[in-house]
């Protein structure tokens, strides 16, 4: 159903939305790499001329950056893991003949609808609090010592916090594709003598790649941006200091705009390598 | 008024030259049929007419005038989709209201005209019903009230009827051939089913590959068919198509044989083989027939119920009379 | 894949999944629990699950120290009309992208995700710097435009995945009808596609709602939103378990009552019309 007519509308409906997304993403950007090659110190004498390379040289050099980077993957990655897996075994819970089935998957929804910054306080007073938190309770009744989460495991504690609020999303995108799995092809494969795990590695898994993939591409964006979880619990201290954290403070709390713009053309080439990466894999497995 | 004429054209996608350059004239008030096996180009032709597909050479004119670079809307046609294309939000009243609405009629005259296509249709019952309420049948009609509301200058028929069940199938096939000799406009129709080419049109255009390979009235194309592909095409069973020695005999590539003109016999015969399947009807009796010394398989349909089964063999005497042939082109040798 | 199992087997499968369910729901019922306690007993070792004074005193002393209704409102005003505006100018590229699909099309969709994937922070001093330009400072204006911005990519992807199911021949034959393209979209794609797009209304008012990036950083008073409330809850505030989970509860109670009574548009809207 194309006729030229509908092909020049097409582009001229479409004009909007890119060329809003376009301009949202060029103008800062050039904005961006443009601050990068200066000496900017909006506190301390504002724009001082051309700075090359050095924001380039110095930001990588710190001694934040490196680790920086691998807290940043480590909580993406650690998170992914646990929402795929814990995801994919809670969906195939949900699936099975249940009593009060509606209930039980509102209550496991339920964290997606918590803003970052409240589950982020609730989790850090109300659960990880090393004196008057839930679980020093549950330490002490048991007799063990309380743990100082949020400075003693700090990393684990974080990607427990931000498992809690993506859990729900990775849960209920499992489940529909569960639920859209055909019963004969497994009841076929029962009658073949498979054994479960086998029904499982074989039938089950990959009928939920499609299903897992949008829940990676999804998450990973969200995740790598996530701010506030590490703004409200450690403001980035105790090894917690991921690299959107870290050009943050190079930005807003050290007023270094060159050398905090350097970080962030650094961050958006990881974005773009990731973004790549998911890309050649969504970009297959979405028709 | 409703007089089609398509002038040279050509439809590509990409490189893919789908329609090679075409000529065609459907006139006024004539039930015309788009007929080819699927992938024939059957379809995108009415889609051109339609306007729904730019063509990419060429000139389509609708009474007389150049509608090449019209809108669907302001060509004057209607069209009746395989899948109906209802409107699910709406009401039946509301799906025959639509295009009148969309033209900015009088509300009394809309409601004047949905009520009497309602009436014709035989859908006033379920006027207010959504179309996701109505039977396959039903919707085909909300479908036709929806064309005929616009009092267009001629209808498109995109296989109507292949969502059908058999049975439906007929009764729509006869209210439609109705439904044109009451209104008197044109219709262009397509499908793959032969029988409906045969039971309906006025005029038949055989398309294969875009291709036009005939165009005739129905009988024509049965008596006289230009090619073994409409000989092949048209006609139920198929026409017997025999090459090797036997054409030779008749000095032709290619003979062609209608089992309905093969005669079977109690012995003798021109031919004779051992029936295959025999499939008997009642009224008739198809044989399929192997070992016959001929180049294929014969199919034969006799009239009556023949007591012949699986093994047995059988004595044939094709009509001289009713014989085509076909030269090495496979273009009808007269 | 669901089948029949036997009695027992069910028992034990939802003991299963309410303990899941229960668990994973237990940190905003030890929320919204806190909250009718006093200070006290918040803290009370060892913890008090139900036997407590039911008390109200924790929302009448938030009410009173801040202005609760003034940062609903803005984040009512902020997540539904970046919503409305985004959906008003996806619906159109969606029908592109759906309906008279090209070989850029798929291109173009990922490209749109792709500028999801920009880091924030690497843009934050630039976006200032133009929001202080432009007045837009700690305006709801501004944060408006800047979540359409970052949702635009969802809500036209969602939107073309419900579209590419409406059957493209429905258009047509509106086409032949005589609808102009306007006509087209408001009386057939529209009403068509209306479950898909409270879906996608739903899901991205809640992910403005809970956006806590640019509304902490380019909001001060006027145009700050409840996340930016609850975020004056840090230390040592917080250590107010009772206040704090009082605070909490007033944040998320409208977007969880919402989420609930539509559930239904909602887990379409969660698996972005992606999964069948």
């Amino acid at each position: 159903m194309a006729t030229k007519a509908s092909r020049s509308a097409a582009r001229i409906m479409m004009a909007p939305a890119v060329i809003l997304l376009l301009g949202w993403m060029l103008v800062p950007l050039i904005m961006t790499l443009w601050f990068s090659f200066r000496v900017y110190l909006p506190l301390r004498g504002g724009d001082q001329g051309w700075a090359g390379f050095d924001n380039y040289i110095r930001f990588v050099t710190s001694s934040a950056f490196w680790p920086s980077v691998q807290t940043t993957l480590i909580i993406v990655l650690g998170v992914l893991v646990i929402t795929v897996v814990f995801g994919i075994l809670i969906a195939l819970l949900l699936d099975q003949p249940i009593w009060g089935q509606g209930v039980v998957r509102i209550l496991v929804i339920a964290p997606f609808f918590v803003m970052p910054t409240v589950s982020a306080l609730v989790w850090k007073n109300m659960f990880m609090d090393p004196v008057n938190g839930l679980f020093s309770h549950l330490w002490r009744f048991f007799g063990a010592e309380p743990v100082s989460w949020l400075s003693d495991a700090s990393l684990p504690s974080i990607i427990m916090i931000v498992s809690w609020q993506w859990l729900p999303f990775a849960t209920l995108i499992l489940l529909t594709a569960v639920q859209s799995l055909d019963s004969e092809q497994l009841e076929a494969a029962e009658m073949d003598g498979a054994p479960w795990h086998k029904r499982f590695w074989f039938l089950v898994l990959p009928h939920l790649s499609r299903a897992i993939t949008i829940v990676i591409l999804i998450q990973t964006i969200f995740l790598l941006a996530i701010f506030a979880e590490i703004f409200v619990t450690t403001g980035g201290a105790f090894g917690t200091r991921t690299l959107s954290y870290l050009i943050f403070q190079r930005v807003l709390e050290s007023q270094n705009i060159g050398l905090g713009s350097a970080g962030g053309v650094y961050a958006i080439i990881l974005a773009n390598i990731v973004a790549i990466f998911l890309m050649r894999i969504v970009g297959k497995n979405l028709d | 008024m409703g007089q089609i004429q398509l002038k040279q054209v050509t439809k590509s996608f990409g490189d893919v030259q789908v329609i090679p350059p075409l000529d065609l004239t459907i006139q006024d008030g004539e039930f015309t049929v788009f007929v080819g096996p699927s992938g024939c180009g059957k379809s995108t032709l009415l889609r051109l007419i339609a306007g729904l597909e730019d063509i990419s050479s060429g000139h389509i004119e609708i009474d007389g005038k150049d509608a090449t670079d019209l809108v669907p809307a302001k060509r004057g046609l209607a069209m009746v989709f395989q899948s109906y294309a209802l409107y699910p939000h709406m009401s039946v009243r509301k799906n025959i209201a639509f295009p009148l609405r969309m033209a900015k009629m009088d509300p009394a005259e809309i409601d004047r005209r949905v009520n009497a296509a309602a009436e014709v249709l035989n859908l006033a019952a379920y006027i207010d019903r959504r179309p996701g309420q109505l039977s396959g049948g039903q919707r085909q009609r909300v479908a036709i009230g929806r064309a005929i509301v616009r009092e267009p200058s001629a209808f498109l028929f995109d296989e109507p009827l292949s969502n059908l069940d058999a049975a439906l199938r007929v009764g729509m096939r006869m209210e439609i051939s109705e439904l044109h000799k009451k209104l008197k406009t044109t219709m262009v129709y397509v499908t793959h089913d032969q029988v409906e080419a045969m039971t309906m049109a006025d005029k038949i255009v055989v398309l294969q590959a875009g291709v036009i390979e005939q165009v005739g009235s129905p009988l024509e194309l049965y008596r006289r068919p230009r090619n073994t592909f409409v000989a092949g095409f048209i006609g139920s069973p198929k026409m017997n198509l025999i090459s090797g020695e036997e054409a030779a005999k008749h000095d032709a590539a290619t003979i062609g044989i209608r089992p309905e003109h093969i005669d079977v016999v109690e012995s003798g015969g021109t031919w004779q083989g051992t029936v295959g399947v025999a499939e008997h009807l009642g009224s008739d009796t198809f044989f399929h027939i192997h070992n016959t010394g001929l180049t294929e398989m014969i199919t034969v349909r006799a009239i009556g119920d023949i007591n012949l089964t699986h093994g047995d063999t059988i004595h044939l005497n094709p009509r001289m009379n009713e014989l085509h042939r076909f030269d090495a082109q496979g273009l009808r040798i007269d | 894949m669901a089948r029949s199992v036997t009695p027992r087997r069910k028992l034990i499968n939802t003991t299963i999944a309410w303990a899941i369910g229960l668990l994973i729901f237990f940190p905003i019922l030890w929320t919204i629990l806190t909250s009718f306690k006093t200070e006290a007993q918040a803290i009370a070792a060892p913890p008090i699950f139900l036997g407590f004074e039911w008390t109200l005193e924790n929302y009448r002393v938030v009410l009173e120290r801040s202005d609760y209704a003034r940062f609903l409102w803005n984040s009512i005003i902020i997540a539904g009309l970046s919503t409305l505006i985004g959906v008003a100018i996806a619906v159109p590229a969606a029908w592109s992208m759906a309906f008279v699909p090209s070989k850029r099309t798929k291109d173009i969709l990922l490209w749109m995700l792709s500028t999801k994937m920009l880091p924030a922070v690497g843009v934050l001093y630039p976006i200032y710097l133009i929001f202080i330009e432009l007045g837009l400072l700690d305006s709801r204006a501004g944060l408006v435009v800047v979540l359409m911005l970052i949702n635009l990519p969802i809500i036209v992807w969602m939107l073309y995945t419900y579209f590419k199911e409406i059957p493209g021949e429905i258009l047509e034959a509106a086409r032949m009808d005589g609808a102009t393209l306007p006509q087209e979209l408001l009386y057939v794609l529209t009403p068509m596609a209306i479950p898909g797009i409270a879906s996608t209304m739903l899901l991205n008012f809640i992910l403005a709602w809970n956006e806590a990036f640019w509304t902490l950083n380019l909001t001060a008073v006027n145009a700050a939103p409840l996340t930016a409330f609850i975020a004056s809850y840090s230390s040592p505030e917080g250590l107010f378990f009772a206040k704090l989970s009082a605070a909490s509860t007033m944040a998320i109670a409208p977007i969880l009552i919402l989420g609930w009574f539509s559930q239904k548009q909602l887990v379409r809207g969660l698996t972005f019309g992606a999964v069948k």
